[in-house]
């Protein structure tokens, strides 16, 4: 236990380490001198530095959710392969840094044995960004770790082979608070709750301070009331958007509710400036039940979009280039998608995507 | 049919897809809270909905942030998960490892917490899950003893994170890592004492691919870019279309602004049309690389949609020069601060705040030109706020 005096003694605001003691000595030499790269195979990549230097990175995926068993198994092999140097990718790849063309060969096996897969470059599928879910977080409408492992099980020759029309990036998050910017998605799976926060008044005057409460409604939704001669709240239901803000305040007022969450599907998005400008995520498919542990509806509806996609995308086209080019009414045709009330908005600003032209496909 | 306590995961343990089941049910082996969160897990797979509740602010002495609390709503079923906080450990930029500190970490968290972690959460920390009440202030010591720190959570600084930039990418205009540690270092107190509206978010890409997603999940987003000549290599270009590469149908023809011309020897760009996209430089990497004189566009608002909607960053500075010590990227940071300190409501976001008081106001408060580049078009409606307009002359005095 540490002690009264240690904690005091405590050096704190000292940040990270400094990220140069990580850096293998081939990248220190070549800082800011890379030349250009070649994608080897899938998941493995040449970089070449104007002083001819060459370092090799092998692409693995992981879960995210890692044990302290995994992270040092993946210590052993970049011990063995990598001179003791790696980094993780901004979605959650390992990626093992090598001086030694040859030791490609023998990690990449070592690492299917070790039960992960290599790839992730490309013109593939990549791994999939999430949020916490029923693993850890007290708002989430579905669990993400489950939704990501039964969506990349189905699409995982996509992650080993750069067989798609472009790059194509996944994301999950469990509920609309989108801990992790699924709304620029070319495909996003996003947990919903889809009914208020059910109020249990013999609780809450015990549980919650009136006033927090009422002031964590995003929607100003949550207002005081009596019941019973007792201080409590009510929702004003056609303001409430389903967040769960108050449940984190208030744990008298729960909002899951396992006959209504659900998943919901959209779109499109992108992050990259490349080509065309950045763009949301739009709705597909507005719920789909929560199945666990497979969740076979979103898996097939996923697996549906993705086929469509490669079908039909040109080559370089990401998702929402390609729905750009050939327009709403043929991707809703092509991948028999049905079109909704839900999917025509009727938030702020709603009219700016309602068609004020004759030209349009389809009819 | 096998006795399992969880034959709900046990289905997730199957697939080609590594399994975060078989983690989870790694660290139980000798974890207890690793044991309880598989079982409460279960439990959550066959009521189809979360087992965890808030209801608490924990954390350690002198900060305010880098710990989420997380409590079980099932503790008595479930004791090793009954606390199950989170431990924000603020990563090392461009999350860059050697072996020995990553299994300094391990050491440390299988000491005290259950054996299992986020490499990385979204924001960018190394990510701790389930760390009892009592341990908090064991955890802290011995991460600050060997050098480690917290990161940020709650409305503060979060965690600054950026892409693999220089250290292994040909793409990147500015030095993402060493901006990412010295804004990181200068901003220690704003991101462990939460004093903000909000949160406030950094994140670096070193060119217009923006591989962190900066252009949609941070509030501050400062994305790589030069203004002067994209550099060819004539001779490599001739080599990718040797090598079956059609330059014409994936370069030429998705250049955006068809700024390009090839006519079989000879590759052309007409780099004042050019928006630097990126795309044709992505296409032949050996054959293109961006200008040399290069900074990077700075971009402000980004936010997942709670409250008013998600919003993308838009252009505040359509190039800035991004060299140490960063004297006046800091000044603006400084300077958008004070004016959301003051101007900002509980809870709104910079983009939220500079969609109310509307942009123009807030470039004049915080001191930059308007330019062009900062929209898509000029505004198409008549109602303008006109703050300077001519009074009749008084008598003998000033208009
Ligand atoms: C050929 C051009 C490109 C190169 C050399 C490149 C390079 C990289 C590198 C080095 C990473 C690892 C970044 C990190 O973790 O810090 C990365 C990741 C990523 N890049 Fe790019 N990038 C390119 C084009 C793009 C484009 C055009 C997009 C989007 C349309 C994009 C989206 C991403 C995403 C989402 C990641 C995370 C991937 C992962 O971790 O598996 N990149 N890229
Ligand atoms: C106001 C509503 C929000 C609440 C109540 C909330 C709550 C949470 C909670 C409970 C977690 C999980 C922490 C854990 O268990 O480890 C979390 C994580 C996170 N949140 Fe939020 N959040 C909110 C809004 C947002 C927004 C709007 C963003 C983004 C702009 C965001 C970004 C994140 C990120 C990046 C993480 C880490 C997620 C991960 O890597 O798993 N949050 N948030
Ligand atoms: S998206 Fe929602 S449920 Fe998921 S981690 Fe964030 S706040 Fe929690
Ligand atoms: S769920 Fe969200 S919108 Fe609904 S009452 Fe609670 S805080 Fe308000
Ligand atoms: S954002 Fe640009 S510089 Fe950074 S890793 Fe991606 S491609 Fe490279
Ligand atoms: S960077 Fe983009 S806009 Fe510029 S020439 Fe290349 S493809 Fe065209």
């Amino acid at each position: 236990m540490a002690t009264k005096e240690e904690i005091k003694a405590r050096k704190t605001d000292i940040g990270p380490p400094h990220y140069e003691r990580f850096l293998h000595p081939i990248i220190k030499e070549n800082y800011g001198q890379w030349q250009y790269h070649e994608i080897l195979r899938p998941g493995v990549m040449m970089h070449v530095s104007e002083s001819g230097a060459k370092l090799y990175t092998v692409r693995a995926a992981s879960p995210r959710l890692i044990s302290t068993d995994f992270i040092r198994a993946i210590c052993r092999l970049a011990d063995k392969y990598c001179d003791g140097y790696l980094r993780f990718t901004s979605r959650n790849n390992i990626e093992f840094l090598l001086k030694n063309e040859a030791n490609i060969d023998p990690l990449i096996a070592d690492l299917k044995a070790e039960g992960t897969l290599v790839g992730g470059t490309g013109r593939s599928i990549s791994n999939i960004v999430h949020t916490q879910g029923w693993v850890h977080c007290h708002s989430s409408a579905t669990d993400a770790s489950g939704l990501v492992k039964v969506v990349m099980d189905e699409l995982a020759n996509h992650f080993t082979e750069m067989d798609m029309p472009h790059k194509l990036r996944i994301a999950v998050a469990c509920c609309l608070n989108m801990c992790g910017a699924v709304h620029c998605s070319d495909i996003a799976l996003l947990g919903v709750h889809r009914t208020p926060p059910r109020i249990d008044h013999e609780k809450l005057p015990n549980l919650c301070e009136i006033p927090s409460t009422v002031a964590s409604c995003p929607n100003a939704a949550v207002r005081p009331t009596f019941i019973d001669g007792k201080k409590s709240v009510e929702v004003d239901e056609d303001r409430c958007m389903y967040c769960g803000n108050c449940y984190t305040v208030c744990p008298a007022m729960p909002i899951a509710d396992p006959l209504n969450d659900g998943v919901s599907i959209w779109v499109g998005g992108k992050v990259s400036n490349a080509r065309s400008a950045p763009m949301f995520t739009k709705l597909a498919i507005p719920y789909l039940p929560n199945n666990p542990p497979r969740w076979p509806e979103v898996t097939e509806a996923v697996k549906n979009i993705v086929e469509v996609y490669v079908k039909n995308a040109r080559s370089y086209e990401r998702m929402g280039e390609w729905i750009g080019r050939v327009g709403w009414p043929e991707f809703f045709k092509l991948t028999g998608i049905k079109f909704t009330k839900y999917h025509i908005d009727d938030f702020k600003y709603a009219g700016t995507t309602y068609r004020r032209t004759t030209q349009m496909r389809g009819v | 049919m096998s006795d399992s306590k969880t034959p709900l995961l046990d289905e997730l343990e199957k697939g080609p897809w590594p399994s975060f089941v078989k983690e989870i049910k790694k660290a139980a082996r000798t974890s207890r809270k690793a044991k309880d969160l598989l079982g409460q897990l279960e439990l959550s797979y066959k009521d189809k909905k979360t087992h965890w509740k808030h209801g608490g602010i924990v954390g350690v002495r002198g900060y305010g942030g880098g710990i989420i609390g997380r409590f079980s709503d099932v503790p008595e079923e479930f004791p090793g998960a009954a606390h199950f906080h989170t431990v924000r450990v603020n990563q090392p930029s461009g999350w860059f490892y050697t072996t020995d500190a990553l299994r300094q970490l391990c050491d440390i968290w299988d000491k005290y917490g259950s054996g299992l972690t986020n490499m990385h959460g979204s924001t960018g920390d190394t990510v701790f899950l389930g760390a009892g009440s009592d341990e908090l202030e064991d955890i802290f010591t011995e991460l600050s003893k060997a050098e480690w720190d917290l990161g940020g959570s709650g409305s503060d600084v979060r965690t600054p994170s950026c892409c693999v930039g220089p250290a292994r990418c040909e793409f990147a205009c500015y030095d993402t890592l060493a901006l990412t540690y010295d804004l990181t270092m200068a901003y220690q107190d704003e991101l462990h004492r939460p004093l903000f509206p909000y949160k406030w978010k950094f994140k670096m890409a070193g060119c217009p691919n923006d591989c962190v997603a900066s252009i949609a999940r941070a509030d501050f987003s400062i994305i790589g870019t030069w203004r002067d000549e994209i550099r060819i290599d004539q001779a490599a270009v001739a080599e990718y279309a040797e090598k079956g590469l059609d330059i014409q149908s994936d370069a030429i023809r998705r250049c955006p602004t068809r700024c390009m011309k090839w006519d079989g020897n000879t590759l052309k760009i007409n780099d004042h049309q050019c928006t630097r996209c990126m795309h044709c430089i992505n296409v032949m990497p050996k054959a293109l690389r961006p200008g040399t004189d290069t900074g990077a566009v700075i971009l402000i608002g980004a936010k997942a949609p709670i409250v008013q909607g998600a919003i993308l960053s838009s252009v505040l500075v359509p190039f800035m020069k991004i060299e140490p010590p960063y004297e006046e990227l800091k000044d603006l940071i400084e300077k958008i601060w004070e004016f959301w300190d003051e101007h900002g409501v509980a809870r709104e976001r910079i983009g939220e705040l500079i969609q109310r008081v509307g942009l123009g106001n807030f470039l004049e408060a915080i001191d930059i030109e308007p330019s062009p580049q900062m929209i898509t078009q000029p505004r198409d409606n008549p109602y303008i706020f006109y703050e300077e307009y001519y009074a009749e002359e008084k008598e003998g005095g000033e208009a």
